[in-house]
């Protein structure tokens, strides 16, 4: 499994998480995770999620992502797993 | 599985308290390059470096955009450039060529520092070893990227004082050679006592020869990331700062060791090693000082410096060894002066002097570094710090070392302005008195005592 972890912040707006899954599904990411919390008023949601299918590369989803999340004012991060496994775990 | 809030103090650390992968450095060893010829041996040194590296810094920003991690320098180190133009170099202009042969090199491969235009003469110096280092000024004025070093004594060696007594000359002349830039060449120069083979980190860096043909050893950073987290245990006991600085240094660490693990695997050079140390830059909050001054002291200087110091540098190591695999290179806490906005307030109030900031070099991993001293300082002077220094490296088996700039045209008061990552320092006050007749004295300190463990 190639899995990826999608971060999503910003201020709460109707639609975020209809945006990013159509993205996903469309790219045949499969979403393996999701869990979502507000913190100090913003809006914060990871994915964990499988790229293993995608047809394009990595940073083609990396980039498009992150155009979704400006055009909805909230920042949109995609990052490889390993790094949060490595920091947080012995 | 990883949770939400693992992933939000991830990108907290990135995005506002500045942790980031200081630098990934490419070891190549030239030896292979040595030739009687200088020509043919500057051209193998060009093929050698840019095929090698040739990816390196793509890979850096490709692994820094998919981890969401920033890697903020590419780096190559070389063999001490003595031992590979020995055979060709018969004078120290033949050496200039070359130094501009790895600064082309540097430049189409699109790194910003190449460190390893050495020599290392801890015992005694060759006739290569005094050429190259002759030519040191007159190469760091006519390249941009070329770091050197001179390693001049060891805890197995003792102290080579005629190099100490020469590097107080090429110093000077260093900063007389390069005074339209406030002697910014002594910048990129650094003289050192018991210099490890595989520092990451410049201006020290060089690939030793203890070393295989190419490695990649990474240096990570993250003061921010220590002062942030110290911001809320304010007040405790000393078992929960250690702990704090211990368990921020294991997940700082941890980063090096897996953006190391990856780039020696896209680039297909073996992994080297981490250097855990906490590397300031000018960044406003990326401040070693700062993170003294949360253990509770009023500025970095004040009496309990050295006793702060020696707590941090220590448990950054203890942290670090149980994040990765390999750890090497100098691995603690650096003390230069420019690069931390927090020591450069301490020095401006007062609080900071060149004396304390010794007596901190023999609890911290690198020594008296990126000071700033009047153009007008003797010779003799500067080799009688390099001396101190080189003793405490010696006697206490750690490494020490001294880039110092002594700013031509410049006195205490004045400020330098170097740019960038070397950021920029008040001219710091040096002890008047003479130690000329103890420096002209020729010939070695012998090892100490406890060097001898057979």
């Amino acid at each position: 499994m190639n899995k990826t972890i999608i971060t999503v912040v910003g201020k709460d707006t109707k639609g975020i998480i209809a945006r990013v899954c159509t993205y996903l599904a469309e790219n045949d990411v499969n979403i393996l995770d999701i869990t979502q919390t507000i913190v100090g008023g913003y809006f914060n949601m990871m994915m964990i999620v499988d790229m293993t299918d995608i047809q394009i590369p990595f940073d083609q989803v990396h980039n498009e992502l992150e155009v979704i999340g400006q055009t909805m004012g909230v920042q949109v991060k995609c990052q490889k797993e390993e790094i949060f496994e490595k920091m947080h775990r012995i | 599985m990883i949770n939400i809030s693992e992933v939000l103090e991830t990108n907290k650390m990135v995005e506002q308290q500045n942790l980031d992968v200081r630098t990934i450095t490419m070891g190549i060893n030239l030896l292979s390059c040595a030739d009687k010829d200088l020509v043919m041996c500057c051209q193998k040194i060009y093929s050698k470096i840019t095929t090698l590296a040739r990816d390196l810094v793509k890979t850096g920003e490709d692994i820094s955009r998919e981890y969401g991690i920033p890697i903020v320098n590419k780096r190559v180190s070389i063999t001490p450039i003595s031992l590979v133009g020995s055979a060709c170099c018969k004078t120290p202009e033949d050496y200039v060529k070359i130094a501009q042969t790895l600064d082309r090199a540097a430049k189409e491969i699109g790194v910003n520092f190449l460190g390893g235009y050495s020599a290392i003469v801890s015992k005694g110096m060759t006739q290569s070893d005094e050429l190259l280092i002759r030519s040191i000024p007159q190469a760091m004025a006519t390249t941009e990227r070329i770091c050197s070093s001179v390693n001049v004594g060891s805890t197995k060696t003792g102290i080579n004082m005629d190099a100490v007594r020469l590097m107080g000359q090429i110093i000077k002349e260093t900063a007389e050679a390069t005074k339209e830039k406030d002697s910014l060449g002594c910048g990129k120069l650094v003289v050192l006592c018991n210099a490890p083979d595989d520092n990451p980190f410049m201006a020290g860096a060089f690939h030793g020869v203890s070393e295989a043909d190419a490695i990649i050893n990474v240096g990570v950073s993250g003061p921010g990331v220590v002062n942030s987290v110290l911001q809320s245990i304010k007040g405790e006991s000393f078992e929960v700062l250690c702990e704090t600085i211990k368990k921020t240094a294991f997940k700082i660490t941890r980063v090096g060791q897996l953006v190391a693990q990856e780039a020696s695997r896209r680039l297909g050079i073996p992994f080297g090693i981490i250097d855990l140390s906490l590397a300031p830059t000018p960044a406003v909050g990326d401040s070693v000082a700062d993170i003294l001054c949360q253990c509770g002291l009023e500025h970095a200087g004040a009496p309990g410096t050295t006793a702060a110091l020696a707590l941090l540098n220590d448990q950054v190591k203890k942290g670090g060894v149980m994040a990765s695999s390999y750890v090497g290179g100098l691995s603690g806490a650096f003390i230069p002066v420019s690069e931390d906005q927090g020591m450069i307030n301490a020095v401006e109030c007062g609080a900071l002097t060149l004396e304390k900031l010794e007596a901190m070099t023999c609890v911290c991993s690198v020594g008296l570094d990126m000071i700033a001293i009047p153009g007008d300082t003797p010779a003799t002077t500067i080799s009688g710090i390099i001396a101190d220094e080189a003793a405490i490296g010696m006697v206490n088996q750690k490494t020490t070392a001294v880039r110092i700039i002594p700013v031509i045209g410049k006195t205490v008061g004045d400020t330098v302005e170097f740019g960038g990552l070397l950021g920029y320092a008040p001219v710091m006050p040096v002890n008047k008195f003479s130690c000329a007749n103890f420096i002209n004295r020729t010939g070695r300190i012998p090892a100490p005592i406890h060097s001898f463990k057979n």
